[in-house]
Order: C-alpha cells, then structure tokens, then sequence
C-alpha cells in the first residue's frame, strides 16, 4: 500500500467506454407488496401494483412511487436511501435485504418482485416491524469499550494489525437483515441473533478493551452463541458484507479457549 | 395528550444530539427525542474525516486550522467560534478515540491523519494531512461510537417522536440602553408519536435542538429523505431568525444523476477530477492546490466545465473522478464504501474506469444563530434562556459562506458537547417555565387540517416541482432572474399547498401525514433561502451571483438575519423582516481567496 501516489498526467486520454451508454431504458415491473394494518384489518393481504420504473431505480424507488403516486398509506421505514442508515431492511423476493442497495434490474421483472416485512420482529404496520427486541438484544451485550487503568492523556495506540483485527465487525449498520434471516431466531425470538453477536465480537477483539470476559460469558448463555448452527443465511443477507458467520464463529472460539 | 418533564430535552439523535446527550445525561435528567431510531441520522453518511490539528504525521497547529476555516468560508465566519472548533478538535477527537472509536492507525500505533479539501500547512503554501479517519465510513463510526456511549450511560430515548413545536414564552423586558423588547424563554416542545399518532408534550428546563439539515429542498442531494429541515422550520416559525441561509454548499463529488455522496477523500487519497477532454481542469481554477480546493470552488468549476461544453457522458452533464491511477488495494483499504456505490448504483468499476459526478445539494451553513455556548439567539445578542442549538440547524458561524470539509463532523462534536453541557448546567438551576395553556393547540390544528385535507394536490408533487426549481434556479450558479424565478414557482407552489389531500387518515405510523408536514418546513425554508439569496448582492463561498461575480466586503461582510415577522416584506415577500449580524473578526484580515 503506498502512502501516496506520483503526480498523474494533466492531460489523460480517456477510454471510449467513458462516453456512457446513451438513453437509460425504461422498463415494466410488478410490484407485490404485503400490506397489513391492525386499525383496518387483523388479517394481512398482497397488493400488486404495476410500475414503469427506469434503469437505475431501486425497489425503494418502486416503494416510492406507490406511496408518492398510487396509495399514500403504504408504509415502511428509509432515510438515507444508499445503504448505510439500515431503516430499509426487507424481504425482497424472500431474501433479506435493503430496499435502497437493491437495483431493480437486478432482479427478475418478468415476475412480480415480492416485498415483505423482515422476519421475527412483531408487525407494526405494512413493512414496519417493532425493532425494539432486536435493540434490546444488542444492549445486552454491553455495546461500548470498557478500557480499565489509567485514561492517557492522548490516544490510546493500537497497531494498524490490531485496529484490523475487528474492522469487518464495526461496519454494522443494524439494520437487523441477519437476525431476522436467522431461523433459529424466528422460532425462539429469546436468542441474540446474528447482530448482536457481530457487534459483541466489535468490541471482543478490540485490543483497547477489557471487557471481552464478561461479553463472552453473556453469550455462553443458553440463548448465546451456542444456538447459532452455521446455517449462513445471516452472512449472506448483510448488506455491508460483514463475514457475520465467522465471526459467530470466533465468538465460540474464544470463549472456548477463554481461561476460567 | 401525555405530559412529560424533564430537566433537558434534547430534540435529534444525530452527532450533535448524542454528544449533547452524553454530557447532558450524567449531569442531567436527559430525555433524547428523534423522528428515527438513534443510528439511522445521517451523520452516518458522513465519509471522509475530521479534521484537529493532532500534528501525528506532519508539522500542523490550531492556528493553522483556524485560518484555514475563516478563509474557507470566505471571511463570514465568526472567527472566535473558528479559534474554539480548532482549539477544542484535538480533544473532540480524543474524546472519541477514548469513547472506542476506531480510527485508522499509523505504523506507530497513532490516529493516522489524511488531506482533505481546503485545509494547508502554514496558511496556504501546501495540502497538509489533519484529517483523522476511518476508511471512508467515518461518520458512520462517529454515529455508533456515540450512540454506543448513550447505551453505557442509560441515555433515555423516544423513538420516531417527531418534534413539531418549540414552546416559549415570552415576558416583558428592558435592554440595557432603556428600550422594552419581548423576552423569549424556552419551555418545552410539542411532539408526535409515529407508532400511535399521540401527541406528546415534553415540559423542559432546557432543551436542545440537533435536527440537521434541509438538503431535501433539492432534487439533487447527497442528504436522506428525512432531512427536512423541520428544527429550523419549527423555530423560524416561532420568531427565531434563520441566519446565512442563501448559502448552501454543493459537495463537487455526487454520484452523477443521483446525487450520492462520494468522499472529498477521494480526492484527498489522490484522484482527480477531469472533464471530456481528459483535462485535469481544477489546474485552471486553482493553480496550487487544484483538486483540493474548497467545495464551492471545484463544484462551480466542475458545473463550468459542463456549461462550456467539455461534460462527459452522452448528455454532455457530468464530469469525471478518476481513481484509475490510485492501487486497487490503496483504494480498498481508504476507499471502500464510496467504491463500492459507484459500483452498486452506476455500474462502474473504479479501479479501471473514471466515475461520473456532479455538484450534489449537501449541507446548509446557515440556520438557528447561537453563540459559542451553543445558546439560541433571537435577535443579535438576545439569548432565549434555556434554549440551546448544535449541528447543522445551528450557525454559531464556523462555517461563514462556505463550510471546509470534515468541519462538520467536528462542529457537531464539539458544540455538541458544548450545548450538552450547557443544558445541563442551566437546567441545575433554572426553574420550569410554566407550559402556555393548550400548549400543543397550534400542532393539533396543524395535524388535523393535514389529516383531514381533501384537496386534489399531491404532496410528492409538490414536493418534486419545488425540487426542481431549486435544482434549476438556487443551485451553484445564481441571477436575480434565476432566484425571482425560484420565489415565483414557491409562492405557486405554496397557494398548491393549500389544496393537498393525503390518504392515509389512520393513526399507526402515518408517515403520508408527516411527509405533508415536512414539505410545509421545505417550502418555509427554500423561501427563506431564496429571499437571503436575492438580497445579497455579491458573490461569495457557496452563494454566486453572476450579476454580482465579485465578493462585496464593503456592503455585504455581515450576516443575514431573516425573521418571520407578518407586517414586515423583504424583496417582494409578505411575512419576512431582513436584518443583518455583524461578523465576529479577530486576527484575520479579510483578503482575496485564492488557491
């Protein structure tokens, strides 16, 4: 890795590619949404509406279109639309991911692309779910650095192998995808789940803390980490790519290892 | 209608809030009300860096930072505030670093520091690396960090409240120099809650606004759908002014089309911008520190390239960042988010192929003034006794006419902090002021008008017409046609507000209701927006006028103070009273901002 680079030419010539590739398409999609509202109705029913969407659009784009043009009480949560707020978590097509991160085109628009709630968090209303137990989880775990010994007046040093041996776990958005793709968790919602391990292990193998003792022994509980069978749906639903499995993984590791 | 009491309120659970929130809660009793859920603010979008000046990988000082900061926003900034934001951002940074956060390192083990726009060695002779980060997802640290450290201190939140109205009374007063005035004095906030569409009054000794920005007045932002700019909308509404709002920053860098932000970072690891032509163009518009130039500079730069003819792309409309130069692993290591939304959203490979950007609507550098306490003013001088504002809704002014890169993430730290403390310390205290009566009748009007609104306009109409023409007439390059234009479509666009129909009526998480009520703030804000720009004649930072291309210091080195005020008119619009704030100068003297 250079620190840095040599000074490049003023002048470049630019590859053809670079023109673009001229008019964006439009193209037809289907949208099948799962609608359920408690003060109408204790049932939940499909929506299908019929959208004219363009190349780069997103399926939040399509959820905007509904409520902005077609049925304002469609309800779901978003806020900064590329992926690093994590209020836009849902079932797209039966997959766990975020609305705002998944292109359109990317999915099969020949069938009507389905949207539902995230799984194993109570319905509120349409595709809201009550976060709060998945919240709960993650404070449990005791999300923050606990440093013993004396505060140094400036930094604590940490070694640029050290600061990476936790980097994968500390870009959690909890957005909750993982623990709600987990099925161990949709059928004992008492379980941790994928995230607050993730962000327990954040702290874990951070070489300033001193807590990781007594987060290991957390999730040595019986809805600990030993509940987590390998299943992998939660790495493959993270939209920020965390190996979330592996570091399930290291969690039991380490409390295997752990001196008692 | 529930009452609560509490002795802070703290109203937004971005970086401000929460590091407010941190000091306010061990000293406090705290409450932290935010329309999200505390990590979803955009302070987590923030990507490059903040800047301290550590002095860890090369020689560098406050002082510098300070200059830095004053030149930066083309001497509008109030230079006491400048002097405490760089004095008190290498104990920010600590702070945080002790918090956990995990900054990038140096072979040594220290925080490593990068370039970034606009910040030099010795007042301008070089780039000079103050910015501490991590990767390009410092924000996003700074958000968890915090929020980690309001779960370890029990800091007591009310999720998706949204705060619809600011309380104050106000009583009869004498200035020093024997004329009466109305003494404003905060008293609590009137808010909504989304799961069950109650209203929640919160009775406070002090409160704390920390609501952000308002980039939503733009169609092209690199802020998220729920920046409205609903803080200084609710307090513009209740007679406090709105300082410096014509001046809105357009970060250079947007993803092209979309408007996604793509880090100064980038830039500061090395890339660089070019046009059609392959040009590195920024040599021409800032010889010495070319691509990192301040912000409203490159992206008036870029938007001129554009408009003479050498854009990219089949329409011709964008320009390029090009990153082919940069070693794929440098740029994973440094840059992997912002990569990676070129290649989710654009289709783009980054290691290989340059980036279609444009100028992208990004922070507003005017808003509620206070001074360097993080106290509210309501005119000049006055402070409304408990009331406290930090962050974006805040001009203390460090950012003057044109905010520096990283400065941001270090103002919602540092008079984040401030403003906590203060609260906290004035709450000790103070005493409650009593509630009005029916405190929250206005706000129950206001919902109800909206819910039962029958008209045939559709909000997100609105809405995107008021976009466009912000897009078309407010953005960096601006006439008074182009601006007359803007007010003209906004007054349209308000009679069209009269006239909405929403159709969600039912109280469980009626966000078509709240949408209503926020378009209500963005049309209140890009009016007043759109009068500050009309009014200031010149062109200086964020705000350039073609009709008037040079800085006027002699008519124009104040700030714009604008009131809502129902028997004043400024520039043609009924309502709004203008004033101006002198500027606070210390050791600089202005001078022509060459890079």
């Amino acid at each position: 890795m250079t620190a840095s680079t040599a000074e490049p030419a003023s002048k470049v010539e630019l590859p053809a590619s670079v023109g673009g590739g001229g008019e964006i398409p439009t193209f037809d999609i289907t949208l099948r949404v799962r609608r359920y509202n408690p003060e109408v109705s204790e049932e939940s029913h499909w929506d299908e509406f019929k959208l004219t969407m363009y190349g780069t659009d997103r399926v939040l784009d399509a959820l905007h279109k509904v409520k902005w043009e077609h049925d304002g009480s469609l309800s779901f949560r978003r806020s900064c639309a590329h992926g690093v707020c994590g209020s836009d978590a849902m079932r797209i097509n039966g997959r766990n991911r975020l609305a705002c991160k998944t292109l359109l085109k990317d999915l099969d628009t020949s069938k009507p692309i389905t949207v539902e709630p995230i799984k194993g968090l109570p319905v509120e209303k349409d595709l809201i779910v009550d976060m709060e137990p998945f919240f709960q989880s993650y404070r449990e775990i005791m999300p923050f650095l606990v440093a013993k010994g004396h505060e140094p007046t400036k930094e604590r040093l940490q070694s640029p192998e050290d600061r990476e041996r936790f980097d994968d776990t500390t870009k959690c958005i909890l957005c909750a995808a993982c623990t709600s793709s987990c099925p161990v968790f949709w059928t004992d919602g008492q379980y941790f789940g994928p995230a607050a391990i993730v962000n327990a292990h954040r702290f874990i193998f951070d070489s300033r803390d001193d807590a990781g003792d007594m987060r290991l022994e957390i999730l040595n509980d019986k809805e600990g980490v030993w509940r987590c069978r390998t299943i992998f749906n939660c790495s493959e639903a993270c939209p920020r790519g965390i190996q979330v499995t592996k570091a399930i993984s290291e969690v039991k590791q380490a409390i295997l290892a752990r001196q008692f | 209608m529930q009452v609560h009491k509490y002795d802070v309120v703290i109203v937004g659970a971005g970086g401000a809030g929460m590091r407010a929130a941190i000091e306010s809660g061990q000293r406090a009793r705290t409450a932290v009300l935010t329309k999200l859920y505390p990590t979803r603010s955009h302070t987590g979008a923030a990507q490059g860096g903040m800047c301290a000046a550590l002095a860890n990988v090369e020689e560098d000082n406050w002082e510098w930072h300070t200059f830095d900061t004053v030149k930066g926003g083309d001497y509008l900034v109030d230079q006491d505030a400048a002097e405490v934001m760089a004095k008190e951002a290498i104990d920010a940074v600590l702070d945080l670093e002790k918090m956990g956060l995990p900054f990038n390192r140096t072979p040594e083990g220290r925080i490593d520091q990068r370039r970034f726009g606009g910040h030099t060695r010795d007042h301008g002779k070089a780039p000079v690396r103050r910015a501490c980060y991590a990767a390009d997802r410092t924000g996003h640290m700074i958000l968890q960090t915090l929020y980690q450290n309001c779960v370890k201190h029990n800091v007591e939140f009310y999720n998706e409240y949204y705060v619809l109205d600011l309380l104050m009374v106000e009583e009869d007063a004498v200035r020093e120099d024997g004329t009466p005035f109305k003494q404003k004095r905060a008293a609590g906030v009137v808010s909504y809650d989304l799961a069950s569409g109650e209203i929640h009054v919160f009775q406070a000794k002090a409160i704390v606004f920390a609501t952000g920005g308002a980039g939503k007045v733009f169609k092209t932002t690199s802020n998220a759908h729920t920046l409205t700019g609903d803080g200084m909308g609710i307090a513009f509404r209740r007679g406090i002014p709105l300082e410096d709002m014509e001046f809105i920053q357009f970060h250079p860098t947007g993803l092209a089309g979309l408007g996604i932000l793509l880090s100064e970072a980038a830039r500061g690891e090395g890339a660089i911008l070019r046009n059609s032509e392959g040009e590195r163009f920024m040599e021409r518009y800032a010889p010495t520190i070319k691509d990192l130039a301040p912000r409203d500079i490159v992206a008036r730069s870029m938007a001129n390239e554009v408009r003479e003819g050498r854009g990219a792309g089949p329409n011709k409309d964008y320009v390029l960042l090009d990153l082919t130069h940069l070693e794929p692993a440098h740029i994973d290591a440094k840059l992997p988010d912002i990569t990676e939304f070129a290649r989710t959203y654009l289709g783009v490979e980054p290691y290989t192929e340059p980036v279609p950007v444009y100028p992208t609507a990004h922070y507003v550098m005017g808003g509620v003034p206070t001074n360097i306490k993080g106290e509210v003013l309501q005119d000049n001088e006055t402070v409304v006794p408990g009331l406290y504002a930090a962050g974006e809704v805040a001009c203390v002014s460090v950012h003057g006419s044109n905010r520096l890169g990283t400065n941001s993430l270090l103002d919602i730290n540092v008079f984040g902090k401030r403003s906590g403390i203060a609260a906290a310390e004035y709450a000790k205290t103070a005493e409650f002021v009593e509630l009005p009566e029916n405190p929250a009748a206005e706000t129950e009007a206001l919902l109800s008008a909206v819910r039962n609104s029958a008209g045939n306009e559709r909000i997100a109409s609105i809405r995107a017409d008021l976009q466009e023409t912000m897009d078309a007439n407010m953005q960096v390059f601006r006439t008074k046609d182009s601006i007359a234009k803007a007010l003209a479509d906004i007054a349209a666009l308000r009679e069209r507000y009269r006239n909405i129909g929403i159709q969600d009526k039912g109280k469980r998480f009626n966000l078509d209701l709240l949408e209503a009520v926020e378009l209500g703030f963005l049309l209140d804000l890009a009016e007043v927006m759109t009068v500050a720009a009309l009014h200031r004649k010149e062109s200086r930072g964020g705000h350039y006028r073609e009709d008037f291309p040079d800085r006027d210091d002699a008519n124009f080195m104040k700030h714009s103070m604008l009131y809502r005020d129902p028997a004043a008119e400024t520039e043609g619009v009924k309502g709004i009273r203008f004033g101006t704030k002198p500027v606070v100068f210390t050791r600089y003297e202005p001078m022509e901002r060459k890079y």
